[in-house]
């Protein structure tokens, strides 16, 4: 099987190759004798079901983008197998003053062009991700000036003293500027400028692994850079990633040997997966919190038979929610067993002292009893919100909370559409929802980001942006504003405990599960498996 | 004949302009393109100025005539995804689509006339009924199911296969047989196109997917080219045929079959404009990397140049299709050729 794949791929890898072999493979093809490369163990096939959208590291804030580029470009820092903060291109850092953080950058790293990485890079590429049509400003955000010290030297000043200021930068990748410069890509791609930008489909990074070809949604093929600082615990010589949309398809791919890993895994296909003795699944929690939330904003329900009052506005009735769903059940029949159900909106694995707060116990009675005092003995209708193509199953999670809120009493009218159609419909400015399901994965891995975004009072300024239901404690967001700029860690943990707390006494969210990550690999590939679903390729060996 | 040319083909643009038309119409129904160009952590603000900067804000008749005003320009523009020029996407993506359609296209008529003459010729047969009974498949499973099936079995299961012993002579192993489940395969960069036909794992990656999407047509050219033979076979001019002693094959084919290709002439044309179009799942299930696969994600991603554009290409090619259909008649119909001299003698 090996010596197959090795014999009927790839024999013209690069473009220049492409070209000189283009007059000669037409005759060696028909003979059938296409010119058999060494059986090589060390080229490694794998699948997503996407591609990345640009190979523009600034264009677009997602997790498989910025993973895919993240074997390319490297940040100032890195994050480790267990989403530990390494040293990258900076080897060092320290707070020089408690609004200025001063980095030490790496010396002797030189970009895959040849040229020498050095303080200029980052001031540039500072201003880059700044710039106009970059969809990762929020990198920089609070940072108001950029100092060169030296040529290895950068400080950066913040408004206000930021204890996670480098948390995101590990997917703030760093460009070259004399790169970027010759080839006319300084500033990202804007869509509506209506010409295409040199960076979209060209890499200059520092990282381990360079692109030496490159088809949109077709064929990427990566080659390890000789050059690259550190040491290479990988033992590949080539990657071959290769989108494959249809789970089917990507499963049978996987199961017939042509590829070596692929991810994810269809929740249905796991068991499968496992029983075949050529693969494996890896499955682990994932940073992601899948969550009901409830409108407890408009003074009127939407799509209900309740008129002039919104029901969600009474604690009882959100708690009866809480209680009438029966989380076991979800986490058994719909996601067998890949997920964990969840008490807090954010992942246990992103804070410490998560384990304070424990999930409301499944009890239909006790959620009847409240619905009864709040005057809903009777229940309602409302309408419910579910995107069916965004989430692992996330339109059967939303059909099982309908069956279970029948119980009580509660008439669920189900929307469940596309991702494109499902965020224009809930989100802000339009807000056309009562009830829906959201997820959530904190991009700074900390609880500062789902405070501030998903719980904190919805506000011009940014404020509870995906708050669709209009959750608001003052206490909550003043604890926001404390735990952005206090520095020391117990503090903040406390700080950040009350707040969630706070949350949970009121019942202003109906968190779920944090959902499973599952990948499939023949048994002869190891790797590691990060919790924030980036495949970084440096970590795999082929056996 | 050029007259009727130029004149089909500004009825093309018409049938182009129209199909912009309805398609724009639709897009607003079809999500918010903004959403899915920007990760999560971009504020409102942000959102609504690059909503502002694409002109989604404007009325749908501005929007458009702006659309419009650049594609006559040959300016499709450029997608809200892959931030590349739409034009140049799909010329990247039309060898793909175009050589697996054709492709299944030679397959469904190759396979599909001569199945349907001997259903035809021998109506009681065994073999005609087993046709018959297979050609029921085609017509009833699914497409993507059929794909499915064929991945199941040709890549999955044989490449899990024990090499087998033909009658203790020599060892086959069931892995040659094995195809590739998804993509092109390795392909030829000709510069201005792309083929999978000069290599061998090219064509190999061509075999199913031509399968799958060539497998309804085949039963329809089949059961049409049996029934038209069955009518012909029963008109005067055949009996008088026979009566002068002509040959079975010169009556079967210079005579009988050459008289049922109008409607299969009529119908192949259609198909293969519906080949192209419907090649959607098939590239799908295959992951093949044509445009109708790229149509899919831009739906999902609400990319609306993507879809402006495929949707006008498509259409534009069902009028050329049908365009050569109508000159095709003249070349089997004689009759028709005589009706037009007395038509243009009018006009």
């Amino acid at each position: 099987m090996k010596v197959r794949n090795s014999v009927d791929r790839d024999k013209f890898g690069s473009t220049k190759m492409r070209k000189f072999m283009m007059a000669t493979v037409a005759a060696a093809a028909m003979s059938g004798a296409v010119a058999a490369a060494p059986v090589n163990a060390e080229t490694l096939r794998w699948a997503f079901q996407g591609d990345a959208q640009s190979l523009d590291p600034y264009s677009l804030n997602e997790t498989f983008t910025l993973g895919l580029l993240g074997n390319v470009y490297e940040g100032l820092i890195r994050r480790g197998p267990d989403l530990q903060i390494q040293p990258a291109l900076a080897e060092s850092w320290e707070i020089v003053e408690p609004t200025r953080w001063r980095f030490k950058l790496r010396e002797g790293v030189k970009f895959q062009n040849g040229n020498d990485f050095n303080a200029d890079d980052v001031l540039f590429s500072a201003d880059r991700v700044r710039a106009e049509g970059s969809d990762l400003k929020t990198r920089l955000a609070g940072v108001t000036d950029i100092v060169k010290v030296d040529d290895y030297t950068v400080d950066f000043v913040t408004e206000s003293p930021n204890p996670i200021l480098h948390y995101e930068w590990a997917t703030w990748y760093i460009m070259d500027k004399e790169w970027s410069e010759a080839n006319d890509a300084t500033a990202p791609t804007d869509v509506t400028a209506g010409k295409e930008n040199f960076a979209t489909r060209n890499t200059n990074g520092t990282g381990p692994f360079m692109v030496t070809e490159r088809e949109t949604d077709v064929k990427t093929v990566l080659m390890p850079y000789e050059g690259w600082w550190d040491t290479p615990t990988h033992n590949l010589t080539e990657v071959v990633f290769t989108p494959i949309g249809s789970d089917s398809t990507r499963v049978a791919a996987l199961l017939s040997g042509e590829i070596d890993m692929m991810y994810p895994v269809p929740v249905q296909d796991m068991a499968r997966l496992e029983g075949d003795s050529n693969t494996d699944v890896l499955a682990g929690p994932e940073l992601r919190t899948i969550f009901l939330g409830m409108d407890q904003e408009y003074d009127e329900l939407l799509y209900s038979n309740i008129k002039g009052k919104n029901p969600f506005k009474d604690i009882r009735v959100r708690e009866a929610f809480y209680r009438a769903i029966d989380i076991e059940a979800i986490k058994q029949k719909i996601m067998r067993g890949l997920a964990t159900p969840s008490a807090i909106m954010i992942s246990p694995f992103l804070f410490s002292r998560s384990d304070e707060i424990e999930r409301l116990p499944y009890d239909v009675d006790m959620a009847k009893k409240l619905m009864e005092e709040a005057g809903y003995a009777d229940g309602f209708e409302v309408g419910m919100d579910c995107p069916n193509n965004r989430y692992v199953n996330d339109e059967k999670i939303c059909q099982a909370v309908v069956a279970m809120l029948a119980r009580i009493n509660v008439k669920v009218d189900l929307l469940a559409q596309p991702k494109a159609q499902y965020f224009a419909k809930i989100l802000r400015p339009k807000r056309d929802t009562s009830f829906y399901l959201l997820g959530w994965t904190p991009g700074s891995f900390d609880s500062w980001n789902v405070m501030y975004n998903i719980i904190g009072s919805p506000e011009e300024g940014g404020r509870g942006k995906f708050n669709v239901g209009g959750y608001s404690n003052a206490r909550f967001d003043e604890l926001t504003d404390m735990v952005l700029s206090e520095t020391d860690a117990d503090a903040r943990d406390a700080m950040i405990a009350e707040a969630f707390k706070i949350l949970h006494e009121e019942r202003g969210y109906i968190p779920l599960h944090q959902q499973g990550l599952a990948w499939g690999k023949r048994s002869n590939i190891e790797l590691a498996q990060r919790a924030d679903n980036q495949f970084m390729l440096y970590y795999v060996t082929k056996n | 004949m050029v007259a009727f040319i130029i004149r089909r083909l500004i009825q093309s643009l018409f049938v182009m302009f129209f199909v912009a038309l309805v398609s724009f119409s639709m897009f607003q129904f079809i999500g918010d393109p903004v959403n899915q160009m920007v990760g999560v952590e971009t504020s409102l603000k942000e959102r609504a100025e690059l909503r502002e900067r694409l002109g989604l804000n404007d009325p749908i008749p501005v929007q458009f005539f702006n659309y419009i005003t650049d594609a006559v320009q040959g300016d499709f523009g450029i997608s809200y995804q892959q931030k590349r020029p739409v034009s140049q996407m799909l010329v990247e993506r039309l060898p793909a689509t175009l050589e697996l359609s054709l492709i299944s296209a030679l397959f469904s008529l190759l396979v599909g006339i001569p199945m349907g003459v001997y259903t035809g010729l021998n109506r009681n047969g065994f073999l005609a009924k087993c046709f018959l009974t297979i050609s029921l498949i085609g017509i009833s499973l699914p497409t993507f199911l059929i794909g499915i099936l064929l991945i199941f079995f040709f890549s999955v299961t044989l490449a899990n296969l024990q090499p087998i012993s033909i009658f203790g002579l020599f060892m086959l192993d069931p892995k040659i047989f094995q195809l590739p489940s998804f993509g092109r395969g390795t392909v030829v960069d000709l510069g201005w196109w792309t083929t999978g036909l000069l290599t061998v794992d090219g064509l190999k990656a061509l075999i199913m997917p031509s399968i799958t999407l060539g497998l309804f047509q085949l039963t329809l050219i089949m059961r049409l080219v049996r029934s038209e033979m069955l009518e012909v076979l029963r008109t005067d001019y055949i009996k008088f045929a026979r009566a002068r002693g002509l040959r079975n094959r010169a009556v079967n084919f210079g005579h009988a079959l050459k008289n049922t290709m109008v409607p299969v002439i009529t119908i192949t044309g259609l198909q293969v404009g519906s080949i192209i179009a419907f090649a959607i799942i098939t590239e799908t299930v295959f992951q093949w990397p044509g445009m109708g696969q790229m149509f899919l994600q831009a739906v999902t991603n609400v990319d609306i140049p993507i879809m402006a554009a495929y949707l006008m290409l498509i259409a534009f090619f069902f009028v050329v299709i049908n365009l050569i259909v109508d000159m095709l008649y003249y070349v089997v119909d004689p009759r028709l050729r005589i009706d037009t001299g007395k038509g243009s003698g009018h006009g």
